[in-house]
C-alpha cells in the first residue's frame, strides 16, 4: 500500500474533503487504500464504488462508531502498523487536526498539515499566507492534509474498487472523553451554498451602523449576504452568514467583498468563486491575490455611490 | 487548578518579511515580533479558570530565542504566576513533533491539570503542538473550544465543528486543551500587573536541558507566493471605481 486516505463522516454521507483527498492521492499515483470508519462505514464504502482506488478498508467497532479523538487516533494507528502505507492523506478539516496530531504522537511519524500543492514537493503557506514554504521529511512515512479545494472532487478518476472489513482491538479504557450530540446554535434561512451572487463583509466596513450599506448593495444585486470570523465575532453579522473555515465553503458566480483584508482562515471557504471583485483600502491586502476585480479604495464612498448607480441602471 | 498556556511569538501582522539569502526563512533581525494572536485567548482563558475556581497557578511556556521572554512577561502581567522559557540558539525548530517532545520532557515533572494553546500559529501554522504533547504525557485532548467548564476531575469544552455545528466533550484530567480564537474578551495588563511581572520567576531551560537530536521535518526554502490569477487593479478616485465596476457587472460579468 502506497497511500492511506482516512475518510470523514459527515452526518452520514462522505465529507467533501475526503472526496478531494482521494483525487489528490491519485495525482500523486500508486495503490491507494481508503478507510472508513464508524457506523456509516459501509454507506462511505458505497460513495466510492465507482472510484479508481484499490480498496476501502471498513471499520466498525462499538467504541468508535461516532467520532472521538481518542478512538480514532488508536484505530487509525493501528491500521498504519499492519498495513505500512508510505503516506497517510486527509482532508485538513476540524476533525483531521482534532486527532491526527495524537496518530502522529503514537507513531513518530511526521504530520505536515494544510497543504496548498505537491506538484514541486510539499507546499504550505506560512506567516499568514504571505509566504509559502517548501516542507521536507526525512521519514520513511508521511501524515499530509490537503487545504480545502486543493483538489477537485470533480477529478477523482472514476473505476472499481473493493471493500474489505477489518477487525480491531479496542480496550474500553482508550475512551476517555463523553461526547454529546452535535447541534447548530442558529441555523437560519440563508442558503449561501446556492446563492449565485455574494456581497461578504469584512473589517474594513468599520462600524454596525455601516452593515446597512452592505445589505442594501446586496438588494439593489438581488445578491446574499456573507461575513468574514471578525464581523460575525463583534456581532454585526448572524453566525450563518460566516464564510471560512469555521463556516461555510461557497463558489458563487461573483464573490464582491467589502473589507476583507483575506486571512487564509477566511479564504479557504470562498477561493473557488467564479469571480472575485474586491473593495481594500489597502492595495498590499491579500484578498487582492486571488481577485479578478481589485479596488483599491474606500468602501465606505464608493458603496453609497454605486448604491445609487445601480438604481438608477435599474430604472433606466 | 495547575494551567500551563503555551505561547509563541510571532511575526507581528503588520511587519515587512524579507526572506534570508540562503531563502530558509526571513531574516529575524528586520522582523517586529508580537505574541502570537490566538495565544491571548488562551491567556485569557487560563486566567478565567483559575479565578473561577478560586485557587491554582497559571504558568506561562514558551520557546524560543531570548526575545519570546517578553511574550512570557506579557502574561506575566495580565496575571499569570511564572513563567518557563525552553531557550532556543541559532535557526528556530519549526518541526512540531521535536517540539512536542522538548516542551514534553519539561512540562512532564509538573503535573499540569490543564493544558492550553492557542488554535495555531501565525508564522508556520502546524497546529498541533497541543495536541502532540497531550499525546505525549497521556491527557485527553480537545481542539477548538469555544467553551470552558471545570468540573471535579473533569473538563467540559463545547468544540467547534464545522458549518456553525457545536459538540460539548467532557475530558477527564489532566487535559491539552486548543483554544478557538474569539470565546473571550482578553484582558489588558494592568499598571500594576506590568510592575508586579518584573518580580514573578521565569525559569530558563537553557537548550541542551531539552533539545532532541531527531528532526522529521523542516522548511527548506520560503518563497512569495506566484498568482496564476489576473488581477486588475482599479484605482482613482470613488466615482471612477463606481463606473467601472458598473461596466464589470454590466459587460463581463453580466450579472445585472
Amino acid at each position: 500500500m502506497d497511500i492511506l486516505v482516512v475518510l470523514e463522516d459527515n452526518r452520514g454521507s462522505l465529507h467533501r474533503m475526503s472526496k478531494e483527498a482521494i483525487a489528490g492521492a491519485q495525482k500523486m499515483g500508486g495503490s491507494i487504500s481508503a478507510l472508513a470508519i464508524g457506523v456509516n462505514a459501509d454507506a462511505m464504502a458505497g460513495e466510492l464504488s465507482g472510484v479508481d482506488i484499490t480498496e476501502v478498508i471498513t471499520i466498525n467497532h462499538d467504541l468508535v462508531s461516532s467520532y472521538n479523538a481518542d478512538g480514532y487516533s488508536d484505530v487509525v494507528s493501528q491500521v498504519i502498523k499492519s498495513e505500512s502505507p508510505k503516506t497517510i492523506v486527509a482532508g485538513h478539516s476540524y476533525q483531521t487536526r482534532d486527532f491526527m496530531p495524537r496518530v502522529s504522537a503514537k507513531l513518530d511519524i511526521p504530520f505536515i498539515p494544510d497543504i496548498i500543492s505537491m506538484d514541486d514537493g510539499i507546499v504550505k503557506q506560512v506567516l499568514n499566507a504571505k509566504l509559502n514554504a517548501l516542507v521536507t521529511t526525512s521519514a520513511d512515512q508521511v501524515i499530509l492534509s490537503f487545504q480545502s479545494a486543493m483538489f477537485s472532487e470533480e477529478a477523482m478518476v472514476t473505476g472499481s474498487c473493493l471493500a474489505r472489513s477489518i477487525e480491531v482491538n479496542l480496550d474500553s479504557s482508550i475512551v476517555r472523553s463523553e461526547a454529546e450530540d452535535p447541534f447548530q446554535e442558529d441555523a437560519g434561512d440563508v442558503d449561501l451554498e446556492s446563492a449565485e451572487l455574494i456581497v461578504s463583509i469584512g473589517r474594513g466596513i468599520e462600524k454596525e451602523e455601516n452593515i446597512q450599506m452592505a445589505f442594501d448593495l446586496a438588494k439593489v444585486l438581488g445578491a446574499e449576504v456573507s461575513a468574514s470570523r471578525p464581523v460575525v465575532d463583534s456581532g454585526w453579522v448572524e453566525p450563518f452568514r460566516q464564510v471560512g473555515s469555521s463556516g461555510q465553503t461557497i463558489s458563487p458566480k461573483l464573490y464582491f467583498s467589502l473589507g476583507i483584508s483575506g486571512a487564509i482562515q477566511h479564504v479557504v471557504g470562498m477561493k473557488g468563486s467564479k469571480n472575485i471583485l474586491a473593495i481594500n483600502k489597502d492595495p498590499d491586502a491579500p484578498i487582492f491575490e486571488i481577485a479578478d476585480y481589485a479596488v483599491v479604495g474606500d468602501l465606505l464612498d464608493i458603496i453609497p455611490k454605486l448604491i445609487e448607480a445601480l438604481q438608477t441602471e435599474k430604472d433606466l | 487548578m495547575k494551567i500551563a498556556v503555551l505561547v509563541k511569538q510571532v511575526p507581528g501582522s503588520e511587519t515587512a518579511l524579507p526572506i534570508l539569502g540562503n531563502h530558509k526563512w526571513i531574516d529575524e533581525e528586520q522582523v517586529s515580533f508580537v505574541m502570537n494572536p490566538p495565544d491571548n485567548f488562551a491567556i485569557e482563558e487560563a486566567l478565567l479558570i483559575k479565578e473561577r475556581t478560586g485557587d491554582g497557578e497559571v504558568v506561562i511556556v514558551s520557546m524560543g530565542p531570548t526575545r519570546v521572554q517578553k511574550v512570557i512577561r506579557e502574561g506575566l502581567a495580565k496575571g499569570a504566576d511564572r513563567g518557563i522559557h525552553l531557550e532556543e540558539d541559532g535557526q528556530i525548530q519549526t518541526d512540531p513533533l521535536s517540539i512536542a517532545k522538548s516542551i514534553s520532557s519539561i512540562l512532564m515533572d509538573e503535573n499540569f491539570d490543564l493544558v492550553l494553546t492557542g488554535l495555531q500559529s501565525d508564522d508556520t501554522g502546524m497546529g498541533q503542538t497541543g495536541v502532540l504533547i497531550g499525546e505525549m504525557l497521556g491527557m485527553s485532548t480537545g481542539t477548538l473550544a469555544m467553551e470552558t467548564d471545570v468540573q471535579d476531575s473533569a473538563i467540559r469544552v463545547k468544540r467547534e465543528l464545522e458549518s456553525g455545528w457545536f459538540q460539548w466533550v467532557k475530558l477527564p484530567l489532566p487535559a491539552s486543551i486548543s483554544i478557538q480564537s474569539g470565546l473571550n474578551t482578553p484582558r489588558y495588563p494592568s499598571l500594576r500587573g506590568i510592575m508586579g511581572a518584573k518580580k514573578k520567576e521565569i525559569k530558563v531551560v537553557s537548550p541542551s536541558d531539552h533539545q532532541t537530536d531527531a528532526i522529521l521535518q523542516s522548511i527548506d526554502k520560503v518563497f512569495v507566493p506566484q498568482t496564476s490569477k489576473q488581477t486588475e487593479m482599479i484605482e482613482g478616485n470613488a466615482d471612477s471605481a463606481v463606473t467601472r465596476i458598473i461596466e464589470i457587472l454590466k459587460s463581463e460579468l453580466k450579472v445585472l
